[in-house]
């Protein structure tokens, strides 16, 4: 919609008349040109291709996959074994799926169903949910496959063809806005120059747009029917995955051309600004480097999952030990006693001739065999193996599973993590890594589309040395609120005492004045329509008002800069309904620049090849007024010049040099007569540029004609110039022209944040998060956000370690790790040194350096060095490097690294790290696609970490410690009783208690605890961040609790068994003299077991809704009702346990007794160990919910007392605007003791006061 | 105004506070008041139904014989398990219970094994209920190995429980007159007219080869045969009494109780011990202090925690919500 919109509108324009400034690419040397040819043909550069002849590539040799992509785990075929074998590979369920098997054998304690059905039942839930998984991917390829693309059949005609049909070979015509439907290479484009203007920010996240141009033989080919006869044979590289090589060759007609990177086109790269380009197709499918470069999204482990696999192990080898008493102790007692057990008729050697004949030939009773001993212990031994099994809780992974789907889309439904812009809310799009979110330790964040919308606002200037736009920043405003807040009693206390207090007055002045200042312009900012790209308020200089100004003529020349030198055109508007216009560049920053001379008057109207028009508001007409310019010359922008110019005459015949670029660039070719505000604007700047503003210093010159002229004459013939000394001629006449210019004043435009980044980065820094930010931009835009979003500061030590030149040969590669290490050692002595210190430091790297600092040897170091500053800013990281820095972070410190991006060059990281988050605002799915969780905005991340991954993680790691414990305890009375049955294998419960203890009659309030448990509720999270620490230090899931709980499990196992055994045994149990046989036994035993973990869970929660209690108290009823129906089916089905509670232990007073008794004695010790902990060791946690008790009943959450807390909490941050704050507080407060301490100096210098302290009556 | 207020409704719902995580809450916090209450409570509890539980089973009067040595004839002593064999030697015994203390009628017979293994796994299994119920009708006895069929006939009822069926025989005179034994109601009543068929004679029970237990009358249906369905309960433990029946006179101090028995079982092989045990009951069961104790020990025991935790309490006071208890406030917290 929004492209076809504008496509509309941008209709006239035609790009290739725009001059550009981009940095071309750079024609190839005749060297490289001769390097190239040789390689063709060579192994990895085998490739053929014959342009519009794809039929040929449908035979051997040149058969190429077609241009279908298929992202899908598993195909109809493959499902089945592929999931079965990803199941199995866990081991618990492997050592069910043993036994399942086993059971078909005979050889199981159990019924066949009860051990099959709950391993099919964990298994196909967790299959459903690979395959809905699946579905949904390929849902998702199949959207992508379906495009369409204008292709060409014959005889110039071209249809839509779909994506995935398309084939080596096809030539295809792909419009403005569109996305390339493969690796395609350019043949012409709807430029007259064969120039077309592509974004790749889904490939590399750089935002400016690439120009690509076809070569010079295939200009001709922009029509539809120059196809019909074209033919030509590319010969080129093999697919390979990067991106910024192309090496080939072209056969047209008999001529030869060699191809370079920039006649390549990339797969999910877009068409920009060109109405039309024809290409051919090179590599398609799963060829193309953009795929190529996807690796297949790696399935995530959360580290508590990790950690639960080596509880599996520790439950494991408790089950191989207590089978092994088992299976030994069957095997003393089948050698020693047994036999003489003549009820049980075992075969004896000396007794065998007593036994009837037909029955000793039909022995078979594998388990008791008195001739084979051993073979009957081996036999036990595996029955033992099942029997314990459910030491192994086999539904932990489906409970978990069920959790996490819960939690899950509770995350999903949450109000707060809901977008009302872009009306799509937090997605979590796996449900393994829930609770990891509450373990992070480390944020690696993305710039642009993450942090900042890319989006350029005209903020404020500094022309002829006075400073535009405010000066109270946020910052300060916020520390001296606090301030006041701070100083209040303070004064108040000390205001009666004595005069010396007056020294506080200036200060406090001076942040009244703050308010005030801000105050206005809180009040300005609410006026006026809102313009997009220019959030400037200042009354001196909007509404013509500058013109009242004193340096009238500089402003005026200021203005005309801002309108002039640039390369941006305004767009011609269909509907003239307001003066204004609107204007593209190849910048979002030229962009503001327009829009702003536009608000100031200057207005940039149109544009030929040699004139500009201005729309100026003259001073002395106080009338708008059009005057042209004649565009003389251009000299363009590139990252080494760090500045553009422009050289125009003004209609009196004026000719003016008008030069905008970084203000270290500038201030070096300033006129003698040029630097009346070189002071004042420095003074700016550098308070620009703590705000994280991005400057640019104006200037300009006036040149005689004869000058120009002769210069002219240089720069012409340098233009003229073919071949590698061209770009060398035209810097040095451009050196000789740019120069003695006349400083103006400077600019500062805001990238402008996301909403609520900064709040956010603050939020997680308090919790104790590292925010480290990679990004694809150059240094200077990286460090602005940096400041802007408070990653550093000025009063933080900063090391910048970087590289002046790129690697060519070996040697330089050596020299030049020699010298990143010693930038690294010499950085990192200084953090050791000033560790105590309070200064926190940044480290600023880029990515030449970085990929040094990358290298085996060196990687270490730098690792170090990063971990320990408290910002880290990696700029012109290439998506490869991205991943690579995650995952050695990852590597290093093994602590969980949290990814977020938007783009799909944030792909590879967001893969790498243990938790991905894809940002789903922006256009452009890669990378959410490959994320495990899709925010709409940065600041999502707060509620998602701090409340939903605290609370996970908490709630996660309870109820896997719970399990262990229920396993535990219902798993060693099992064992225990086979110590009274000569460990012959009998169970002591019914087979349908024991399949019901997982499925239903502790499953739901685990469930309910996994899903609703809450320490503090979600304001209190967010108040008090560093609780999240709980989760990075896993305070929930430490070996130390894990053992302490199987040793609780083991307790409560041997008090439930003990106390059964000795109260039912052996006298009678009924006051009509019944005694206990083993069916009262077990269910007595097994009520105890029941009421025991259920009142366990209720112990644990924290937090009980009515689902928690219906859930709890329910599972204990319902074992009541399940016993009473059991009972009361035909004992045909129910066995022993007919009627076993309504005649048996229901109406004995000792069932009911030892039941509480027994529930209280086995918790006793859990209740001790809570009970000391909270009252002498308390945790965070517990202390908070107390306080939140506490002031509950007051409601007052403001309290004097709660605030301070909350404000403590935040008090070992280091980065973040709190952070900031605090520092600046820290300044002022030194300021203010310097005003006093020489006010003090000036009152005991003035005589008054000589005179009263030497006066006696003093 | 009204879709407002429905939507303030329907934000209300709770199923929109379900997934706003917000449902109404109660969250109890462990105090020291709670906790000490806690403990007191218990101990308030648990020590007084101790002792009423201890009482209870004070009153019960228990008196129990070992007859199984003594009542192998000095000669036989030597080798037991031929003598027990020997089906010639005639196998009765008197024994002379004396009463210490006055026993109320009913007073409950139970014959003890010890070290008997009627849990063992091979003799639990060894059953067919089905059968036990529908007698020849039922034909699949192979969980009944190895006592399955004899003369290709399924034995009923079959399996080794049933086969190896207790047999001794006890006949009690006091003072030269028999006392009344009554040996009904001594088994469920769930099992007597569910569990056991009312049609099932055990037509060839126990006329094998290999006799293991007691013979049943086979004109008796099973549903009848009380001490089958006793010795079918199978125990728990390795050491069990089942009851044999009731007396239904009362014995006074004193009383001299002498015992007819036939010792016919055998538990020689084994080293099993045979006991006889007369008691009367009380409501909470038979004589066993064990409940009575463990109760009083964990009052005393919560009564002590409650204690300790006063002092504690009144000693290092941790005030409630203490902020100085939060990380950010401790030294040694860092990072």
């Amino acid at each position: 919609m929004v492209a076809a919109s504008s496509r509309k509108r941008k209709g006239k324009i035609r790009w290739s008349k725009l001059y550009s400034f981009a940095a071309c690419f750079r024609p190839l040397t005749s060297k490289e040109r001769l390097a190239a040819r040789e390689l063709i043909g060579q192994p990895g550069f085998s490739r053929v291709v014959f342009c519009n002849e794809p039929h040929l590539h449908k035979r051997k040799p040149y058969k190429y996959p077609y241009n279908y992509i298929s992202t899908t785990k598993y195909n109809v075929l493959t499902f089945l074994p592929r999931a079965l074998f990803e199941q199995f590979r866990r081991v618990a369920n492997f050592y069910f799926l043993l036994a399942a098997i086993f059971s078909l054998f005979s050889l199981a304690p159990f019924s066949r169903a009860s051990l099959i059905a709950p391993l099919v039942f964990v298994v196909g839930i967790s299959m459903l949910k690979e395959a809905v998984e699946d579905w949904h991917r390929f849902l998702q390829d199949l959207d992508v496959n379906n495009r369409t693309v204008k292709t060409h059949i014959s005889n110039g005609v071209f249809v839509d063809k779909l994506w995935k049909e398309l084939r080596v070979g096809d030539v295809v015509k792909v419009n403005k806005g569109e996305y390339f439907p493969s690796d395609l290479l350019l043949l012409s484009s709807g430029n007259e120059d064969g120039v077309c203007y592509v974004e790749t920010m889904n490939l590399d996240g750089e935002t400016n747009l690439k120009i690509k141009r076809c070569l010079e033989a295939s200009l001709c080919l922009n029509e539809d029917e120059e196809f019909s006869k074209f033919k030509a044979t590319v010969h080129c590289e093999d697919p390979n995955p990067n991106l910024y090589t192309f090496v080939g060759n072209i056969e047209f007609g008999k001529e030869s051309y060699p191809l370079s990177p920039s006649q390549l086109l990339l797969r999910d790269s877009k068409l920009r600004n060109t109405d039309y380009i024809y290409g051919v197709v090179i590599f398609s499918g799963h060829d193309t480097k953009a795929v190529r470069n996807s690796t297949r999204s790696p399935s995530k482990r959360s580290r508590i999952e990790r950690k639960m696999d080596h509880i599996i192990y520790i439950l494991f080898s408790m089950l191989v030990l207590v089978s092994l008493v088992s299976s030994f102790g069957s095997l003393l007692y089948l050698r020693q006693d047994m036999v003489d057990w003549w009820y049980l008729q075992l075969p004896d050697d000396n007794k065998v001739n007593d036994l009837d004949d037909s029955n000793s030939e039909k022995y078979d009773d594998r388990f008791f065999n008195p001739s084979k001993p051993v073979q009957s212990a081996g036999l036990q031994f595996i029955r033992a193996l099942i029997l314990y099994g459910y030491l192994i809780p086999i539904s932990l992974y489906v409970s978990i599973e069920v959790v996490k789907v819960l939690q899950t889309m509770l995350i999903n439904k949450d109000i707060e993590l809901y977008d009302d812009v872009t009306c799509k809310s937090v997605q979590a799009r796996t449900s393994n890594l829930n609770e990891e979110l509450g373990q992070v330790e480390m944020i690696l964040s993305d710039k642009t589309g993450t942090l900042t919308c890319n989006q350029m606002e005209f903020r404020k200037c500094s022309i002829a040395g006075v400073s535009y736009g405010g000066d109270i920043t946020e910052v300060d405003l916020a520390a001296s609120m606090r301030m006041n807040a701070d100083f209040e009693p303070f004064e108040f206390s000390i205001d009666e005492t004595d005069g010396a207090t007056r020294s506080f007055e200036p200060f406090e002045f001076s942040v009244s004045s703050f308010s005030a200042q801000n105050g206005n312009a809180r009040l300005t900012k609410t006026e006026g329509p809102v313009i997009k790209g220019f959030n400037f308020r200042d009354d001196r200089l909007t509404n013509e008002n500058w013109i009242h100004g004193s340096n009238l003529f500089d402003i005026t020349m200021f203005f005309r800069v801002m309108a002039l030198c640039h390369t941006g055109i305004p767009l011609e508007d269909d509907n003239h309904k307001t003066d204004k216009l609107s204007y593209e560049a190849e910048s979002p920053e030229e962009v503001s620049f327009l829009i702003a001379s536009q608000e100031f008057g200057f207005q940039f109207c149109r544009r030929t090849q040699s004139l500009m028009v201005l729309r100026e508001f003259d001073p002395s007409s106080m009338k708008e007024v059009e005057r042209e310019y004649k565009l003389l010359n251009l000299l363009e922008f590139s990252s080494s010049r760090k500045r553009m110019s422009v050289i125009v005459s003004n209609e009196d015949g004026q000719i003016f040099l008008l030069c905008k670029g970084a203000d270290s660039i500038i201030f070096d070719r300033l006129a003698d007569n040029g630097r009346a505000y070189e002071q004042a604007t420095t003074m700016h700047l550098s308070s620009y540029a703590e705000d994280g503003l991005r400057t640019l210093a104006f200037a300009y010159r006036t040149i005689e004609a004869a000058e120009y002229e002769s210069w002219n004459t240089i720069f012409t013939q340098a233009k003229a110039t073919i071949g590698p000394e061209r770009e060398e001629l035209l810097e040095q006449a451009s050196e000789t022209i740019e120069k003695d210019l006349i400083l103006l004043g400077v600019v500062a435009v805001e990238d402008k944040l996301q909403k609520g980044v900064p709040e956010c980065i603050d939020k997680l820094a308090q919790a104790g998060l590292k925010i480290w930010l990679l990004t694809g931009d150059k240094r200077e835009t990286a460090i602005n956000i940096g400041f802007a979003c408070s990653l550093l500061r000025q009063d933080m030590k900063q090391f910048h370690l970087s590289l002046s030149r790129d690697a060519e040969s070996n040697n330089q590669v050596k020299d030049m790790k020699e010298d990143i290490l010693q930038q690294i050692e010499s950085s990192y002595k200084m953090v050791c040194e000033e560790r105590n210190k309070e200064a926190p430091f940044g480290l600023v790297i880029d990515g030449k350096a970085l990929e040094i600092a990358l290298r085996g040897d060196v990687k270490d170091e730098f690792l170090q060095l990063a971990v320990n500053c408290a910002s880290v800013i990696c700029c012109r990281v290439s998506p490869k490097q991205k991943a690579l820095i995650t995952r050695l972070v990852k590597q290093y410190t093994g602590k969980t690294t949290l990814a977020i991006g938007d783009g799909a060059n944030d792909v590879g990281m967001i893969q790498e790290a243990d938790i991905g988050v894809g940002i789903s605002g922006m256009e452009g799915m890669q990378a959410v696609m490959a994320s495990d969780f899709s925010l709409p905005q940065f600041r999502f991340l707060e509620r998602l970490l701090i409340v939903h991954g605290h609370w996970c993680y908490q709630r996660i790691s309870k109820m896997v410690l719970y399990f262990v414990y229920k396993n535990v305890a219902f798993g060693l009375t099992l064992f225990y009783y086979e110590l009274y049955t000569s460990f012959s294998g009998e169970v002591l419960y019914d087979d349908w208690y024991m399949t019901m203890f997982n499925v239903m009659l502790t499953s739901l309030p685990v469930i309910a605890l996994g899903v609703l448990e809450q320490d503090v509720s979600s304001d209190i999270c967010l108040q008090f961040p560093a609780l999240y620490q709980q989760g990075p230090r896993n305070v929930h899931f430490s070996w130390s609790r894990i053992i302490g709980w199987i040793l609780n499990g083991v307790v409560s196992s041997l008090v439930i068994f003990l106390a059964n055994i000795y109260i039912l045994s052996p006298t009678a149990m009924r006051e009509n003299g019944f005694v206990a046989d083993i069916d009262s036994l077990g269910a007595t035993t097994y009520t105890c077991i029941i009421w025991t973990v259920n009142c366990q869970i209720a112990l644990i929660t924290s937090h009980f809704t009515w689902i928690q209690h219906l859930s709890i108290w329910g599972s204990i009823l319902l074992w009541y009702i399940f016993l009473l129906v059991y009972g009361a089916l035909p004992p045909n089905f129910s066995g022993n346990a007919f009627q076993v509670l309504v005649e048996g232990i229901g109406p004995a007073p000792l069932y009911w007794m030892i039941t509480v008794l027994v529930v209280v004695v086995s918790l006793l010790p859990y209740f001790i160990h809570i009970v000391i902990q909270r009252s002498y060791f308390p945790m965070d946690d517990h202390i908070i919910q107390e306080m939140e008790q506490c002031y509950k009943k007051y409601d007052v959450r403001d309290n004097e007392m709660w605030v301070r807390e909350q404000r403590n909490s935040q008090r070992s941050t280091r980065i973040g605007f709190s952070a900031r704050v605090d520092a600046k507080i820290l300044s002022f407060n030194q300021q203010l003791q310097q005003k006093k301490l020489s006010i003090y100096r000036s009152v005991t210098n003035s005589p008054i006061y000589r005179s009263i302290t030497t006066s006696p009556f003093s | 105004m009204d879709t407002d207020r429905e939507r303030h409704r329907a934000r209300e719902t709770a199923f929109y506070l379900f997934t706003q995580q917000s449902l109404p809450a109660c969250k109890p916090v462990l105090t020291p008041g709670w906790v000490i209450a806690i403990f007191l409570f218990m101990g308030v509890i648990f020590i007084p139904v101790g002792l009423v539980t201890l009482r209870a089973s004070h009153c019960v009067v228990e008196i129990v014989d070992r007859y199984d040595i003594d009542c192998v004839p000095e000669p036989s002593r030597m080798d037991k398990v031929s003598y027990i064999q020997d089906d010639s030697i005639p196998k009765n015994c008197s024994r002379f219970m004396k009463v210490h203390k006055y026993m109320k009628a009913p007073i409950y017979i139970y014959y003890q094994l010890d070290n008997y293994y009627q849990n063992h796994r091979r003799y639990v299994k060894s059953r067919s209920d089905k059968q036990l119920l529908d007698g020849q009708k039922y034909h699949d006895t192979s969980s009944c190995q190895p006592v399955e069929s004899n003369n290709n006939r399924p034995i009923v009822p079959c399996g080794l429980i049933a086969w190896s069926l207790f047999n001794d025989t006890f006949e009690f005179i006091r003072e030269g007159a028999e006392l009344k034994v009554n040996r009904k109601n001594i088994a469920w009543k769930s099992d007597r007219s569910h569990k056991f068929g009312k049609n099932v004679y055990p037509f060839n029970f126990q006329n094998g080869t290999l006799i293991g237990g007691g013979k049943l009358n086979p004109e008796i249906p099973l549903s009848d045969q009380e001490d089958l369905i006793v010795w079918m309960r199978t125990s728990a433990l390795p050491s069990f009494r089942k009851l044999y029946g009731r007396i239904e006179e009362d014995l006074d101090v004193d009383d001299v109780v002498v015992v007819n028995l036939m010792n016919n079982y055998n538990t020689y092989s084994f080293g099993g011990k045979k006991k006889l045990a007369l008691s009367t009951s009380s409501w909470l069961g038979g004589k066993n202090d064990f409940l009575g104790h463990a109760c009083v020990f964990a009052g005393c025991s919560s009564l002590t925690l409650a204690i300790i935790f006063m002092l504690l309490h009144v000693k290092y006071r941790r005030p409630y919500g203490d902020m100085s208890y939060l990380p950010w406030n401790r030294k040694s917290f860092s990072g």
